[in-house]
Formats: structure tokens, sequence, C-alpha cells
């Protein structure tokens, strides 16, 4: 084995390779926010709604987990084109990833909700709250927290899942590393380099959220009791 | 211009079988790597709990997608040029599952209650019986739906095993997809594919799950 390590003729593409981590963060993030949104009002609906809307959900969320996310990015993806409207690989990558998250969000916040005790709701509707406050005050807040971790992993895992939208050349962190390595021929090295990223920016990503989780989550730390 | 007709979903279906057999690799060689580090976690010495932490930390943290591209690229440094594809794929799959399944192990491992190990210990047992005897099958018990859930998940991501070149179900629909040019009907038949063969593992991990929540109430 003869191979040399050159990793400095990656050097001049710095800057492309920060251009996919930024891209990369902002797929994460949009999705990450659409998705948490429909996915906690999905989980409503399943726990809440009509029957009719609470088995579409239920099959909405089972075909979704039932398939792999690339060939969802492909349906979304060609889907649109043969609509007829040409939207841009990066639009098609975050709505892929919001169909693909949503449903997972669903059946997460859905434990949670089913987590909170019936009598706390009752006694909600005995102090005349009404079904938004009941569900804002009462449901929704301490199910997530106790969801919370969960919901963390999940959407770390949406970020390392958005590079597989490199293969409808959006272009984030991973597809930049596909061109820049059919441009050097250092393919281990780029592919060494993008793996350190993602490792990081995984490292980063939990760690904002366990930031974020302090400062929202105040009652651990003032009371000094768990849920 | 071929239309999508018979034998294009013959095709898938033969693709589809292909999906399978990197699934079982990925299963069998990630559960035999998996049980290893799940063991490693809850080891005694510190220096190997480490270790196995870092490498479930490194597989959990990059993008499957990466790991199979490093794999494929690395393997063409040490010599192996000419491989047949399903050994990258394989190799990538199944070390991404014994990221996932060690640390599922672990888990189950560790809730087996604190009581069963002490009274173990006071039975005189050596590590090994105790280990052997009393935590592993109540382990197993505990990690039969999760491991279960995880092997809908594996079959999921051997549809990435295509960007190595691997003909499986995904990338045989991309290949219909690329003659007849139909991507929805090739890519909804795919899908549905992979849901007949998902929806029955996934249903059987909820009645698991049950189950085992109706022995402990």
């Amino acid at each position: 084995m003869t191979y040399e390590f050159d990793f400095s003729s990656l050097l001049p593409y710095w800057r492309e390779f920060a251009e996919g981590v930024w891209l990369t963060l902002q797929l994460s993030a949009i999705s990450t926010v659409l998705g948490f949104v429909g996915g906690a009002l999905c989980a409503i609906a399943r726990a809440d709604g009509p029957p009719w809307l609470q088995r579409v959900v239920g099959a909405y969320v089972e075909v979704i987990r039932n398939t792999p996310l690339l060939v969802q990015v492909f349906l979304v993806y060609f889907g649109i084109a043969i609509l007829g409207i040409r939207i841009d690989a990066n639009l098609a990558a975050v709505l892929a990833l919001v169909v693909n998250v949503v449903a997972y969000t669903c059946e997460i916040m859905r434990a949670g909700i089913q987590s909170v005790h019936k009598a706390q709701i009752e006694a909600a509707d005995c102090l005349g709250l009404t079904k938004t406050q009941t569900y804002w005050h009462v449901v929704l807040r301490p199910a997530i927290e106790r969801v919370y971790p969960a919901l963390v992993s999940q959407y770390v895992l949406l970020m390392l899942a958005s590079s597989i939208t490199s293969q409808i050349s959006a272009e984030e962190l991973t597809a930049v590393a596909n061109r820049i390595q059919s441009d050097t021929f250092r393919s281990f090295e780029t592919y060494i380099v993008v793996g350190l990223l993602y490792l990081a920016l995984s490292f980063v990503v939990r760690g904002a959220f366990s930031v974020f989780g302090m400062l929202v989550f105040t009652r651990r730390r003032r009371l000094g009791t768990p849920l | 211009m071929p239309t999508f007709g018979f034998n294009h979903v013959e095709f898938l279906l033969v693709a589809a079988l292909w999906t399978l057999g990197l699934s079982a690799i990925a299963f069998i060689g990630g559960g035999i790597l998996g049980f290893v580090i799940a063991l490693a976690r809850v080891s005694s010495s510190a220096l190997v709990r480490g270790l196995a932490g870092a490498y479930v930390r490194i597989v959990q943290g990059t993008p499957l997608l990466i790991l199979l591209f490093l794999i494929y690229f690395g393997l063409a440094i040490v010599g192996f040029n000419n491989l047949p594809a399903i050994i990258a794929a394989g190799a990538g799959l199944v070390i991404y599952s014994s990221g996932f399944l060690g640390e599922i192990w672990r888990g189950c491992i560790e809730s087996v209650p604190k009581t069963q190990w002490e009274a173990a210990e006071c039975l005189a047992m050596t590590r090994w019986q105790r280990m052997t005897r009393v935590i592993l099958p109540q382990a197993a018990r505990i990690a039969t739906a999760p491991t279960v859930g995880f092997l809908v998940q594996i079959i999921k991501n051997t549809s990435l095993a295509s960007v190595v070149g691997f003909v499986e179900l995904s990338q045989a629909g991309k290949l219909i997809n690329n003659s007849t040019f139909q991507p929805f009907i090739v890519f909804i038949t795919v899908a549905v594919i992979y849901f007949l063969i998902c929806y029955p593992l996934s249903a059987w991990s909820r009645g698991l799950e049950r189950r085992l929540n109706v022995g402990r109430r």
C-alpha cells in the first residue's frame, strides 16, 4: 500500500466546504422548524381529530415511516416536475425533508401527548379553560418537555439525512464533496474532511438543542423536581 | 421509448431480493459487531467503555452516505480495486447497524434492574455467568421490539447502497426511470414494494412492544 495522503490539495476549496456546511445547516433548520410545527399539528389531529382525519394522518405516518427517504426525495422532486412546475432542487429537498420529518415528529409527539394524565385534562376542563388553552398550557408543554430528548435525536438524524438530498443535486455539504472529489481526484481525503465536518455539526447541533432545552424548560431548574 | 410494464415490475422484484439480501448481511454482521459493542459499553474497564462510546458517537454522527463513500474509496486505496459493489455496501451497512444496534442493546442491558445484578453477585456467580444466565436473557426480552424496529431502518437505508453502484430496489428504480422516463409510476411502485416489506415488520415490532408492556403491568 503506497497511498500518500494529500489534504493540502483540498485547502483551496475551503470556501466551498463552508458554503456546503452553511446550506446543510439552513436545510436542517428550516425542515426542523416546519417539521416540528407540522408534526405537532398532526399529533393533535391524530389524538383528538374527527375519525376520518385520524385515519388519514395515521396512514400518512405509516407510509412515510415504512419507505426510504431516498425514494421520497425522488418522488417529490420528479412528482413536482411532472405537474409542470419547475422548482429549485434545494426547495424540493426542503419539501421532501419536511414531508419525512413531520411523520416522525407526529409519532414522537403522540407518545408525549398520551403521557399526559387524563385527570389533568379533566381538571383543565373544570377550570373552564378552552380547548386551545388546555392544549397549550396543560397538554403540549409537558408533552414536549417529556419527549424533548427523542425529538433532539430525530432532528440530529434529520441533519445527517439531509445528505441524501445530494442525490437530486441540492447543493449541500455532500453534494459539494461529490463535486470537489471529482475536481481533485482526492476522494478519500475529501470524504474524511466531510465526515469530520458532519461529526462536528452533529455535536454542535446537539449542544445547541440542549442549551435551548435548558432555556425553554425552566420547570426543573425552578422546582428541582423532574416532570 | 419503452413504457413501464410487467417486465419492469419483474426487474424491480428481483432487485427487491437484493435489498433483502443486503439487509440480511447488514443485520447479521451489524448484530454480531453491535453485540460486542454493547458488551464493551457496559464493560468494567473504563478504556474499553470509552473506545466503544467513541465508536458509537462517530458512527451515529456521520451520515451513512459519507460512511459508504469512505469505505468505497478506502477499499480502493488499500488495493481492492475491482471488488463487487456488495462488499463496500455490505461493509458500510454493517458498521452503520453495529453503531445503532450496540447502543439500543446497551440500553436494554442497563434497563435490567440493578437488584438482578446484585442478586447474581450474591449467589457468587462469575461475571460471565451473571451476564449469560441472568442479565442477557432478560435484556433480550426487552430488546426484541426495538431490534425489529431497527430492522426496518436497515431495510430503508439499504437504498443508499445505490451510490456505490449496487443495484438494489432504489437503484433499479433509477435505471428504469432513465429508460422510460415515467418517474412517478416507477418510484411509486418502488415505494409500494418497500412498504410491503417494511410494514409487516413495523406492525410486528409494535405488537411485541404491546405484549412486553402487558407482561410488566
